[in-house]
């Protein structure tokens, strides 16, 4: 199981599910019309990485964040 | 060294505790930078989220990079609320000469507001609303949207 959890704004609960690739989380998210407005403007980090591909190996006990746009200062 | 600060900073305090940890080690320059939150948009204050384990791999980064110039940063921030005319930001450098000093400050905020993980709400009537419009999308972001709305 993988751990998907969502950053700063995006008023989501984390949640825990089985995927074998980044790719994956995709297909599902495409489902969840509430997140839509922010796949467009989110990137994603998998163990703290911020990473430019969805072709990446999820393994059991990994950690997907999603980082809306940043404004610190 | 980068610090997290619950509320408002404490500016004399944060300055002056740098300051002396470095002003015997024969460093010419110590430039700082006060970030002040503004009384504008009608706001009574703004608030942060901070994701610490980026934000601390992405300070280490920098730290690294301006140790081969001979250079130290300093960086504090706030979390949660921070009341109008308050500190929510400090960045510090030290350096031997005052030019690397002066453009090493100038790229780190630079590159602070532009990939730190920090996020941005204004305080305004009681409410905690997000600073989206004033905030900046992060490398890649887009990439789990669908094709066509990370087109749109």
């Amino acid at each position: 199981m993988a751990k998907i959890e969502f950053l700063g704004p995006i008023n989501k609960d984390s949640f825990e599910i089985e995927i074998d690739r980044l790719d994956k989380l995709k297909e599902i998210f495409a489902e969840d019309k509430e997140l839509q407005e922010w796949l467009s403007i989110c990137a994603v980090a998998v163990n703290d990485q911020i990473v430019d591909s969805l072709d990446i190996k999820i393994s059991t006990g990994d950690k997907i964040s999603l980082l809306p746009p940043v404004c610190g200062g | 060294m980068l610090e997290i600060h619950k509320g408002s900073l404490d500016v004399e305090e944060i300055l002056a505790r740098w300051y002396n940890q470095i002003k015997d080690k024969n460093y010419g320059a110590f430039i700082p930078f006060v970030g002040v939150v503004r009384d504008e948009f009608g706001i009574d204050g703004l608030s942060f989220d901070i994701y610490e384990p980026i934000l601390n791999s992405w300070f280490d980064a920098w730290q690294e990079k301006a140790k081969q110039e001979n250079t130290i940063l300093f960086m504090a921030h706030s979390l949660g609320d921070v009341p109008n005319h308050t500190s929510s930001y400090i960045s510090a450098v030290v350096s031997p000469q005052r030019k690397a000093a002066l453009r090493i400050i100038n790229d780190f905020v630079e590159d602070f507001k532009a990939n730190a993980p920090i996020w941005k709400y204004d305080l305004k009537n009681g409410a905690r609303i997000y600073a989206k419009s004033r905030s900046l999308p992060l490398s890649g972001a887009g990439l789990l949207a669908d094709k066509e709305d990370k087109d749109a």
